[in-house]
C-alpha cells in the first residue's frame, strides 16, 4: 500500500504514539484487503464498548490512548453492557459497572458521541449516496453498503478506531463498485425474519466480499436487519445485492441448508425468557410491536432492546405504553449480544428471533437458544 | 515460502491447524485461549503459544479486542498464518504485535498439525 509523505511520517511515529498506532493498524488492514491507498472517510462507527467483550485489556487500552487521542470525524458508538438508567434494577457486579463507566468516559474524552447503538443507520440521517464511512458493527456495515448506498469496509473495532482518529481508511474492493461473484438462490417460500437471518448466516459462510441474492421479492425492515445481522456473524461478507440476474457461480438456499443452520443455532425447545433486538429495534419495529401486543400479555419475562434515541421517540409517541403494559422491559444502551444481564447462573435458555443473538447467546453467554419468529413468539408466549 | 506479510515479526512454536474459520469474539475465551464453540474443529483446545493456522477470521468486529486481550493475558498464539486476511485478525494482530502472514492454498494444505515451525518475516 502506498502512503503519502504525511502518512508515512505518522507511521514512523513523527506525530506521536497514537498516530503511529493508528497508521500501523491501517497499514496492516490495508495489506490484508489489498488496498492500494487510504481514502478520507466522513463518519466512523465504533465497536468495542461492552466490558463483557473487551475486558480489562480493552478498558486499559482505551483509558491510556484517550489521554491524548481525539477523533477527527463524526464518530458514533456501539452498545455497552447495560442500560444506564436501569442498571440498579439488575444485580450487576460493581466491578463491571465501574469498568463499563471507565470505557464510556474514555470514548467521551476522545470526542465520540455516546450513541450506544448497533443501528446507527436508523437513528442518524444517512449522508449522500456513495459517501465513504467506516462502520465496525458488522450488521451496520452490511446495511450501509447494501441498503444505505454508503461505502465501508466490514471494519474491525481497531480499524474503525484508527479511521476515527485519522479520518482515513484503506481503499478496498468493497469501497469501489464491487461486483459479487456468487449468487445465492433463495428457495424458501413465505419467509419470515428468522428465515432471512438464517439466509444471512448461510450467505456469510459461503460468500466472499459481496454476494448477489435472487428470489427475494420483498424485504421489510425487520427481515432486512435480520439478514444483515446473520451475515455479519458467520463470515467476512460485507455487502449483498438483491438481483434476479444470476452470476456464473450459484448456490441454493433451500430447506435442507436452512435446517442445517437452524439445528446448529437452535439448542433448546423453549426459553426461560424472551429477548427482542439484535440488532436493536428501530422506531418502526417498536411501533409494530406495540400494535401486535394489543390486549396481550407475556407469560414470561421479555426484554426489548432499542437505542436510547428510539426509546425517547417511542415514549413521546406512546408506543411504549402498550409494550410495557404487556410486561416487557425496554432497555437502551445495550443489546442481546453479550449483555451481562443474561447470565447462565440465572438463565438456562432464551427464546429469540435473532440469529446473531442466538450465536452469541450460545457461545459467549453459554445459554441455550430457542429460535422463533416474532409472530410465533407473540402467538405462543402471550395470553 | 511464498507469503504476504501483514504483521512483521519472528516466532516459533507448534502448529495448531484448523480448517474452520474463527470468530474470535464468539469462539475463543480471551483469558485462556480455549476454543469454546462446540461446532469448531478446535473445540476445547487452547491456541496459547501455538503457531495458529486457519483459513481466516469471521464475524464480530470486536474479535480484534479478543486477540489483543489474549496477548495481554499471555494466552495468544505466537504467530498466525491464514489463507485469506480479514480486517479483524489483521488489526488485532497489528495492535498486539503478533506476526501474521498470508499463504497460498497449496502452502496452507502442506502444513501439518503438531509439527514445530519457525517463522521470520524478515528472512522468508
Amino acid at each position: 500500500m502506498e502512503l503519502t509523505k504525511d502518512e508515512g511520517a505518522a507511521l514512523k511515529g513523527e506525530k506521536g504514539e497514537t498516530f503511529e498506532l493508528a497508521y500501523r493498524i491501517l497499514v496492516a488492514t490495508g495489506e490484508a484487503i489489498n488496498a492500494d491507498r487510504l481514502v478520507p472517510i466522513s463518519w466512523a462507527h465504533l465497536s468495542g464498548v461492552n466490558y463483557n467483550t473487551i475486558g480489562d485489556a480493552g478498558e486499559e487500552f482505551l483509558s491510556k490512548i484517550s489521554n491524548d487521542a481525539k477523533v477527527a470525524v463524526k464518530t458514533t458508538l456501539n452498545p455497552m453492557g447495560f442500560d444506564i438508567d436501569s442498571v440498579s434494577n439488575y444485580n450487576l457486579d460493581q466491578n463491571f459497572i465501574e469498568k463499563q463507566q471507565s470505557i464510556r468516559e474514555s470514548y467521551e474524552r476522545m470526542g465520540v458521541t455516546p450513541s450506544f447503538s448497533c443501528i446507527p443507520y436508523e437513528i442518524y440521517a444517512l449522508p449522500d449516496k456513495g459517501t465513504q464511512v467506516s462502520f465496525a458493527e458488522s450488521n451496520a456495515a452490511i446495511y450501509a453498503n447494501s441498503i444505505g448506498h454508503l461505502k465501508t469496509n466490514k471494519e474491525s473495532a481497531f480499524s474503525a478506531l484508527a479511521s476515527a482518529l485519522t479520518g482515513k481508511s484503506p481503499y478496498s474492493d468493497l469501497r469501489k463498485d464491487d461486483v459479487p461473484n456468487l449468487t445465492i438462490r433463495m428457495k424458501i417460500q413465505q419467509p419470515n425474519e428468522l428465515t432471512f437471518g438464517l439466509l444471512g448466516f448461510f450467505a456469510g459462510k459461503v460468500a466472499d466480499n459481496s454476494v448477489s441474492i435472487s428470489g427475494v421479492k420483498e424485504l421489510d425492515k425487520r427481515s432486512c436487519k435480520s439478514l444483515c445481522g446473520g451475515m455479519g456473524t458467520s463470515g467476512t461478507c460485507g455487502k449483498f445485492v438483491l438481483s434476479e440476474e444470476e452470476t456464473s457461480e450459484k448456490v441454493d438456499f433451500d430447506e435442507k441448508e436452512m435446517q442445517k443452520i437452524h439445528d446448529e443455532l437452535n439448542t433448546a425447545d423453549n426459553g426461560d425468557l424472551i429477548t427482542l433486538g439484535s440488532p436493536q429495534l428501530g422506531l418502526e419495529e417498536i411501533s409494530d410491536l406495540s400494535s401486535m401486543l394489543k390486549n396481550k400479555s407475556f407469560k414470561k419475562r421479555c426484554m426489548v432492546f432499542c437505542p436510547r434515541a428510539v426509546q425517547n421517540q417511542a415514549r413521546k409517541l406512546g408506543y411504549t405504553n402498550e409494550i410495557e403494559r404487556a410486561g416487557c422491559e425496554i432497555l437502551s444502551d445495550c443489546c442481546t449480544c453479550l449483555t451481562p444481564l443474561i447470565d447462565k447462573k440465572n438463565v438456562d435458555s432464551v427464546t429469540t428471533n435473532s440469529i446473531k443473538g442466538a450465536y452469541y447467546l450460545k457461545n459467549s453467554n453459554g445459554v441455550g437458544v430457542n429460535l422463533k419468529p416474532l409472530s410465533k413468539i407473540i402467538q405462543e408466549e402471550t395470553k | 515460502m511464498n507469503l504476504k506479510t501483514i504483521v512483521k515479526g519472528k516466532a516459533k512454536g507448534i502448529i495448531m491447524k484448523s480448517n474452520n474459520p474463527i470468530n474470535f469474539l464468539g469462539a475463543v475465551d480471551k483469558k485462556t485461549g480455549l476454543i469454546r464453540d462446540e461446532n469448531h474443529d478446535l473445540y476445547q483446545q487452547s491456541i496459547k503459544d501455538k503457531i495458529l493456522i486457519f483459513p481466516h477470521g469471521i464475524g464480530s468486529s470486536v474479535g480484534a479486542y479478543t486477540i489483543y486481550s489474549l496477548k495481554s493475558n499471555n494466552s495468544a498464539p505466537h504467530a498466525m498464518i491464514c489463507q485469506k486476511a480479514d480486517l479483524t485478525t489483521a488489526s488485532g494482530c497489528a495492535l498486539a504485535n503478533i506476526p501474521l502472514v498470508i499463504v497460498s492454498k497449496e502452502e496452507f494444505d502442506s502444513f501439518e498439525n503438531g509439527k514445530n515451525f519457525e517463522i521470520d518475516t524478515d528472512s522468508s
